[in-house]
This record gives structure tokens, sequence and C-alpha cells, in this order.
């Protein structure tokens, strides 16, 4: 990246769930989806976000949406230069944001009111912001129809009558009605077909290409966030492991986590052995993280101290790349 | 290639219309619901075009002509003060029936609104919702409605207000069960993240996918409504007895007298009653079947 201008700052965010118990709603433990997370995007760069089902990649996109409102922290957003912390917005600065940052959400069958036409669905975010010509609205829909390959007269048409693909495409589409600057991805592909989910790719680094947005790809699958990140970030139990630039975290990960991770990567060669990283035992519960580095049960490379301390995400040999493991520490 | 072409738009448009073509096909082949729907329509209409269909004034008193069984002036007798038993039917289902369906729309409404409330908030606003409705229910239904009849007093809107308040806890419970399915559903949270109004995302996205179970428990509570309109005019305490409804006319039936002497008096009016209700819930039934292939 030459010109690296932060688009988003988040400092220590957490985003704790109250559990709560009994007759009278006692708290008695939290779960902790998203622990001290502290993070910067910048403008125009696609910014993977991977980990194991629960690790709080999707809470972590919504939060920083402010679908969820957060525990703790801090969201700075890049307003022309000058840095707003969302978390403090009114609802009306909020809904204004709401222009800024948008998101792809991971299941494109029930992303669409089934009994609503595309017509419809595509014409209410324009109307609730502002966009009170019926010209205007109708120029804007098939702008990013055009946009997605999705033919116009589509728009009569029910959300059943569409394909996995297609219904994605809609939702991207729909996504771009207000012009947003960040598009937040949640796992947009992992719902559909294999020989769909390039097409899918292809077409949103296109876009990306064209509108210069910058993208926060949550996914699980390892491959797709590589073929699709400039930098990426690899989550367990709600914090960052390991932040690398994508060919950096793949030619030499630094973490145990990510090492694992990555043997799971099938070889498409033959004959070719591959070493795989089987991690023992299970992702621990969030509610009740173990001491010190949360992935200290599961390390091959466990000392004392990884028991005790839990430790801090640093910079590798002053590269980028960061890594939060006592390995790497001195 | 392009007759195919053509065939294959020509089938794609059929489908998009397929879809209202079929319930109504499978509506209609329901011989049940049909018989239900033809009888409510007959009822309706011989109600509502009443003046056409009889020359008598259902309050006109003749005393000359008191208690006469049927005979070719009077096709279904007189009442005791003289007055048409047909005439009064017809003019009297008209009242009943605005009752009925007055009431179960507002009970609906309220169930509706309520039931979204309190299913897409959740927490404490459910609890209270739920508790409220729990405590509506527990109670007698005759006599809560009698509490609240003795309250607000006898007449046509106060019935239609009692049983609006007596009549939203089933629709609420629906509602309310449906929402809390939906408002996990994506669509959902595009809205949210679109920034749209708490209120737009209740009524104008959700609700409109829960409509279906409502409108059926509708028609059902329209017939409940029905009986429970005849039974207290029948105990004295629905519809002022000035104006003529169904509950109204049986309300002369009570004399052991008028039971074994004067059959046209009570048979009519319950006759009728009767049919009214079960044509009711057979086109309820057949509606169910048709909108909610989950129950079949």
């Amino acid at each position: 990246m030459a010109d690296k201008e932060l688009i988003f700052q988040i400092k220590n965010l957490q985003m704790w769930f109250p559990i709560k118990k009994g007759f009278m709603k006692k708290t008695v433990g939290h779960v902790k989806a998203v622990d001290d997370v502290s993070l910067d995007v910048y403008k125009g760069e696609t910014l993977g976000i991977v980990g194991e089902s629960g690790c709080g990649k999707s809470t972590f996109g919504k939060t920083i949406m402010m679908l969820n409102t957060p525990t703790g922290g801090q969201v700075l957003f890049n307003y022309g230069g000058q840095f707003k912390d969302i978390t403090q917005f009114t609802s009306q600065e909020l809904f204004q944001f709401r222009k800024k940052v948008q998101m792809v959400f991971q299941d494109p069958y029930s992303a669409l009111n089934p009994l609503k036409k595309i017509y419809t669905a595509f014409e209410e975010p324009l109307k609730v912001h502002g966009v009170n010509s019926k010209e205007e609205r109708e120029k804007i829909m098939e702008d990013v129809l055009k946009m997605v390959n999705i033919q116009p007269d589509y728009l009569l048409r029910y959300p059943h009558e569409f394909s996995g693909g297609q219904r994605q495409r809609l939702c991207i589409a729909r996504a771009l009605e207000v012009r947003p600057e960040v598009l937040i991805c949640d796992e947009p592909v992992s719902a559909l077909d294999v020989s769909i989910q390039a097409q899918v790719l292809n077409l949103m680094k296109k876009i990306q290409k064209d509108l210069g947005l910058t993208y926060l790809f949550i996914a699980h699958d390892l491959s797709v966030v590589q073929y699709m990140s400039n930098r990426i970030v690899v989550m367990y139990l709600g914090k960052i492991v390991e932040i690398a630039d994508s060919r950096a975290l793949y030619d030499e990960p630094l973490h145990p986590y990510t090492r694992a991770l990555l043997s799971a990567i099938p070889v498409p060669q033959i004959h070719q052995e591959k070493k795989r990283i089987v991690l023992q035992g299970e992702v621990p519960s969030p509610i009740n993280k173990p001491t010190g580095c949360a992935f200290h049960p599961r390390c091959p490379h466990c000392t004392e101290k990884c028991r005790q301390v839990d430790p801090a995400l640093i910079r590798h040999k002053d590269s980028e790349h960061m890594v939060a493991c006592h390995l790497y520490n001195n | 290639m392009s007759s195919q072409a053509s065939t294959i738009q020509q089938a794609s448009k059929k489908q998009a219309s397929s879809l209202l073509r079929k319930n109504i096909r499978k509506f209609v082949n329901n011989r049940l619901a049909m018989i239900g729907l033809v009888f409510v329509a007959v009822i309706i209409f011989t109600a509502v075009f009443a003046p056409l269909l009889t020359s008598y004034d259902p309050n006109e008193i003749s005393l000359g002509e008191k208690s006469m069984g049927p005979c070719a002036e009077h096709i279904l007798g007189t009442d005791n003060l003289g007055r048409d038993v047909f005439a009064r039917v017809l003019y009297g289902g008209c009242i009943s029936m605005l009752v009925s369906v007055l009431g179960a729309l507002m009970g609906s409404l309220v169930g509706m609104v309520l039931g979204s409330l309190a299913g897409y908030f959740g927490g404490k606003v459910d609890m209270v919702l739920v508790r409220l409705s729990e405590i509506f229910q527990t109670f007698p239904e005759m006599i809560l409605i009698m509490i609240l009849v003795a309250i607000l007093g006898q007449g046509v809107g106060n019935l239609v207000l009692v049983f609006s308040i007596t009549g939203w806890m089933t629709t609420f419970r629906m509602v309310r069960n449906e929402f809390l399915v939906l408002r996990e559903e994506t669509y959902v949270q595009v809205c949210e993240a679109f920034g749209m109004s708490k209120a737009a995302i209740m009524f104008k996205q959700i609700l409109p996918n829960v409509l279906s179970p409502v409108i059926v428990s509708t028609t059902v509570n329209v017939a409940g409504f029905i009986l429970s309109e005849a039974s207290l005019s029948f105990l004295g305490v629905g519809v002022p007895s000035s104006v003529p409804t169904w509950g109204n006319i049986l309300n002369a039936a009570k004399s052991v007298e008028v039971v074994s002497n004067y059959w046209w008096l009570w048979a009519v009016p319950g006759g009728v009653i009767s049919i009214f209700v079960l044509a009711i819930n057979f086109f309820g039934d057949g509606l169910r079947d048709v909108l909610d292939p989950k129950q079949q």
C-alpha cells in the first residue's frame, strides 16, 4: 500500500453478551465474543478476517457497524480526514453513518424478504435515505444492477425466482445503492456452490476496483480469503492472534494456530505429501476462557508462561507482521 | 430455437402468477370449504339486502297478529308481540355479523400490534405482555365479558369494544411466536443495516409474513363472536333488546311455554346461527389448508 490512509481505527473493541439466568435475570457471566480487539483498516484494501466457527468474526463485523452496541472500546471512522467515534453517535448520526458502511450477509436465501418484489426491496433503502424522485431511484437501481450483471427487468420478480448466486449478487447490489465506502462481507460466498463462488468473488473484486471500496472480508474458507485479501487477520476466541500481509501470512505463518489452520488447506497436487497439524481438543467456551494465552490448551508449543500470561499483539522483527505469541516475544 | 425461447418465457410468466391460481384451485377443490363459502355468502347477502327481501319492519309491533305460526303472510310466523320473525332474522343477522366481524377484526388488530411489539423487542416488553395475555386467558371469558358490559353499558359499539378486549390473545400469541422466529432472519438485519426505523421493520417487513395465520384465526373468531353475541343477548346483557339481533330473537325463547308451543321462535334463529357458524368454520379450515401448508 503506497498511500496508507486509515478508514477505520478500532481501539480495544469489546463485545460481551451477558448471560442471564433465573427469574430475576441475574447476570451470571459473559460470552466474550469480541474481547479487546484493536485494528486499523486502510482505505481501499481488502482485510480478510479468518477463524473457526464461533471465534467472533461475525460479531466483530456487526459490532463495528453498530448492529450490536459494543460494551467497550472505540471505533473511529474517517470522515474526510477527521476521525469520529461511532460508538458515541446519536441515532441521527448513526443513520447517516449507515450510508458509509454497508454489509453483505452470509445467507442470501433469507436476506431478501420473500413477500417483496426485488423492486420494492431495492426501493425501500433509497426511500429511507431520502432519494425522493422515482426517476432518480430507478436510475440508481439500474446502475447497481449493471454492476452485478443482472438485467433491470428482473426487478419485477420475487426472490424465490432467483438462484443463490443471483440472490447474493442482488444483495451486493442493494448494499451498493447508498454508495458506501466500506463493505463488510460476512461470509458472502459460504452458502453458495463452489462453481458460483468464483463468479461472485471476481465480481466483488471488479466492483472494488471500480468504486474504490474497502472490504472487510469475513470468512472461514482460507483459500477464498487468500484470493481476496491484501491483509489477513486471524482471530481465535474473540482475540486477534495474528495480522499480516496476505502473502507473508501464507508464506511464513508465525502463530501456532495460524500454522494449524493453513495446514488444513488442501493441496491440488497428487503425490505431494503434506504435513497436517491436527489440533487437539475443542475450541474452549468463550464464557470461561483459559487463563493466559487462550490457545494454550491446544498449543503444541505450550510453556508455563503461556498458561499464566496473556501475550500481547506485537510486531515481529519490526515488520507489518504482528503476532500474539510468547514464542516470538523476545 | 426462437420458438423454444418464447415458450420458456411464457412458461416463466405463467409460473409467476401460478401460485395464486394454484391456491384458488386448491380451495375450490375443497368441497366443505366451498359449501361454507356459499352459505356464508348467501347469509351475508340476505342480511345486507334485507329491505329488498321483506316488506316488514323488524320492530313493527302488531298485537293482532301475535304468536302466529308460519303462514302465507308471515313465512316464518310472528313473535309474542306480532313482529315478523323472517324480517327480524334478516335484519338481526346484519347487526350480529357486524358486531362479530368488527369485534374479530379489532381483536386481531390489537393482537397483531401487541404481538409485534412483544416478539420484536423481547425482554421486558415481551414478559409484561405475555403475562397480561395469560391473565386475560385464565379469567373465564363469559364472566369477563359480562363484567365489561356491566362497566361499559350495553350497546353495539360497546359490544365490539368488549370483543376486541377479550379476543386478542390467540392472535397475540401467534404473531409473537412468529416474530420470535422471523426477527432472526437476515432481511431484518439488512433493514437495520440500512437504518430503517423499528416501526417500519416490524410492520412493513415482518408483519406481512405473519398475516396468513392471522386471517384464518380472524375468521374462526367471527364464528366464536356470533355465538358469544347470541349467548350474551340471550342472557340479556348484550345488545339492547330494542335492536334485533340473532341473540335477541332467541331471547324470546326463554320460557318453557315458548319452547314447547312456538317452535319457530327459537328453531329459526338457532338454526341460522348454527348454519352460519358451521359455514364460517368450514370456510376458515379451507382457508388454513390453502394458506398454511404446515398444518395439513
